[in-house]
């Protein structure tokens, strides 16, 4: 870096204290994008020697003052600024802008992974096009947005790029499963899923019945307030208080509903809990 | 002449080893290995209760198992293996890792034919240090004193097939791409429910609750920072084994963070900091924790008792009780914790109790228990 830049420094210096007078010229293209095949060129005549000097390019060659320089794609393949010097006893020199290509690929970043139904700006996502060689497309380009549960379309908009970035926030949908979260942009797209899961569970309701040994407490299958069945592994807590002594069970929902049981023949009232949302209570007599 | 000084010495010593040899074995007091007699020929005659129950609990603690079988009264006769089984454990409890380091005898009652002694009992484990009371019966048989050992009820587990829907969670790494934001799973959403700094005799400890608030299971992590007046950092803990680490959906678990040597007008500001991450769990086993009291034990002690009951199919070899105990308000005060050194078999159960310190005895108005499971072979 200190190299490239003590070079640009003593080359511009000899530029511009030596090359105003002299016969040669050179001439730059007014704009190129990465990757694309350009030429400089010169005027004068004789041997000269010709620098490139960019963000990933640092080149010296011998050239016929007169004739066109080829820059190869590869010369020019990073976006930014580039310096062209022409030296032969005296340096003409000129920059120019290497823009990016078109988008070649869109990153698309979606969060979270997972997110509970019906959660206000919950999903946001962001989307940055870059050409083939990964040059951060600056232009404004409009990316299309697309969510959608089960083939169904949740939401949909068309952005415009600020500075090389898109970007969008929205409100979760009423249903679990997967959401398909697209951003186009031309032919280009890119695909990322968020889960959508279950909120809290809602109307948490239990029964219970006395058994040979105690009680057998199960759920009714536990969903939350939109309908959708509350994951498998959800713990649901059931305590049991039988005059001063109390049981608890910390039981997994599995298909829905979740089962205990409690030991015990004294009368007993059962409350159920999961997380911090409160069910109902049940009563039931001693055996 | 010149003999005299290297007799009197070789005296000294001789007569200097004997009263060692001999009085360890009457050391009354906190005794453990340093009683008995280091030769096992010069064991004190069991003369007194004491010194019976000290002959028998120096034998367990060496494992001399053959003498301390001998030290039993004829009317016990309990199976030999049951009762070698019940001081060094058995299925991987944690009283199989442990060993007995110490013990304080302490008469109760006694006559001219028997007597009940109380034995503090100290074990060195590989979660620190257990304390166990344990009450001992002794009978004069001769002029001996022998314990009475209590008859083992060996739980019996019978041979049944238990169904499991087995629940457990898999974490896959994925490699099909390397694309930016293609791989990202976001860490499992746990919140701090509640947050409570106490000073207590040790120092300054802070306490509440955590919940799982994610739809996945996490590893969590809490970590407190003490900052002064000027907010500088104290001192920072985590809550080490002082939480169940491994939090199912909506599970919610006591944290305890401990500073010791710490005084509560020294703090003005906590920071709390949680750590929660992907984890590979299982659901089962499903652990009941039964007939819960808060009452107070023969020492006087205010203790929360109950009963674990293992619902599932699987052994769980270290059950690990954590108490939450609440005020009138719903407020964290306390939070217990104690691990059972016997293992917890399929279908069984397995008392615990956990402290209250006596200053919240009176406090306590609620309390929630989870039960954290270490099961050898198992994550």
């Amino acid at each position: 870096m200190l190299r490239t830049f003590l070079i640009l420094a003593s080359l511009a210096f000899s530029a511009a204290t030596v090359g105003l007078s002299a016969a040669q010229d050179i001439r730059v293209p007014s704009s190129i994008a990465a990757g694309d095949e350009a030429t400089i060129s010169t005027t004068g005549s004789g041997k000269a020697t010709f620098y490139l000097i960019g963000p990933s390019v640092s080149r010296k060659n011998d050239v016929n003052l007169g004739e066109e320089i080829k820059l190869q794609p590869r010369d020019v393949q990073i976006a930014g600024n580039y310096l062209a010097l022409v030296c032969s006893g005296e340096c003409r020199s000129a920059n120019f802008y290497v823009s990016p290509a078109k988008p070649a690929a869109l990153t698309f970043l979606v969060h979270p992974s997972r997110v509970p139904v019906a959660q206000g700006d919950a999903i946001s996502g962001v989307a940055f096009p870059f050409d083939q060689f990964h040059n951060l497309v600056l232009a404004p380009l409009t990316v299309n947005f697309q969510l959608s549960v089960s083939n169904s379309a949740m939401f949909s908009r068309q952005v415009k790029t600020q500075d090389g970035a898109a970007w969008f926030r929205t409100s979760s949908g009423k249903s679990a499963g997967a959401v398909q979260a697209i951003a186009t942009l031309n032919d280009v797209s890119t695909r990322r899923a968020v889960q959508q899961v279950a909120s809290d569970p809602c109307n948490l309701r239990i029964k219970g019945e006395r058994t040979k040994t105690g009680l057998l407490l199960e759920t009714e299958p536990v969903h939350d307030c939109g309908g959708n069945i509350v994951p498998d592994g959800t713990i649901v807590t059931f305590t049991a208080n039988e005059g001063d002594t109390r049981s608890t069970v910390d039981a997994p929902i599995k298909k829905g509903i979740a089962r205990a049981q409690i030991s015990g023949t004294a009368a007993a009232t059962i409350s159920v809990a999961s997380g911090v949302v409160i069910g109902n209570e049940l009563r039931i007599g001693a055996k | 002449m010149k003999f005299t000084l290297p007799i009197l010495l070789v005296a000294a010593t001789v007569g200097l080893m004997v009263v060692a040899l001999v009085s360890a074995g009457q050391a009354g007091g906190t005794v453990g290995i340093a009683a008995g007699s280091a030769i096992s020929g010069l064991t004190p005659k069991a003369s007194t209760p004491d010194q019976g129950l000290t002959n028998f609990l120096v034998d367990v603690q060496r494992r001399n198992w053959d003498r301390a079988f001998a030290d039993l009264a004829k009317s016990s006769a309990p199976d030999k293996e049951s009762f070698i089984q019940d001081w060094i454990g058995s299925n991987g409890s944690l009283r199989s890792f442990s060993n007995l380091e110490s013990f304080e005898p302490r008469p109760m009652h006694a006559n001219d034919n028997d007597a009940q002694m109380r034995v503090r009992l100290h074990w060195t484990t590989p979660v620190g240090p257990i304390e166990d009371v344990r009450d001992f019966q002794l009978a004069k048989e001769g002029d001996v004193w022998k314990v009475i050992w209590p008859k083992i009820q060996t739980l019996n587990v019978p041979a049944e097939v238990i169904p499991v829907t087995y629940l457990r969670w898999d974490l896959v790494t994925g490699t099909a791409s390397e694309d930016w934001g293609s791989k990202n799973i976001d860490a499992p959403h746990v919140r701090i429910i509640s947050m409570n700094a106490v000073d207590s005799a040790e120092g300054v400890v802070v306490m509440g609750e955590i919940v799982n608030e994610d739809t996945i299971p996490a590893f969590v992590n809490v970590n407190a920072t003490v900052l002064d007046g000027s907010g500088k950092a104290i001192d920072d803990e985590t809550s080490f084994d002082k939480i169940d680490h491994v939090l199912l959906p909506k599970q919610v678990s006591a944290y305890r963070i401990d500073f010791p040597n710490l005084n509560l007008r020294d703090v003005k500001n906590v920071r709390m900091d949680t750590k929660a991450s992907l984890v590979p769990a299982s659901a089962d086993p499903v652990i009941g924790v039964m007939n819960q009291k808060v009452e107070t034990d023969p020492q006087g002690k205010t203790v929360l008792r109950g009963d674990l009951m293992n619902e599932s199919g699987q052994t769980v070899n270290i059950p690990h009780v954590i108490a939450s105990f609440y005020d009138n308000n719903g407020k964290v005060i306390w939070v217990s914790d104690g691990y059972v050194d016997r293992a917890l078999l399929p279908q069984s159960s397995e008392p615990f109790a956990v402290e209250v310190p006596r200053s919240l005895a009176g406090k306590v108005q609620g309390f929630h228990v989870v039960v954290n499971q270490y099961s050898l072979g198992r994550s």
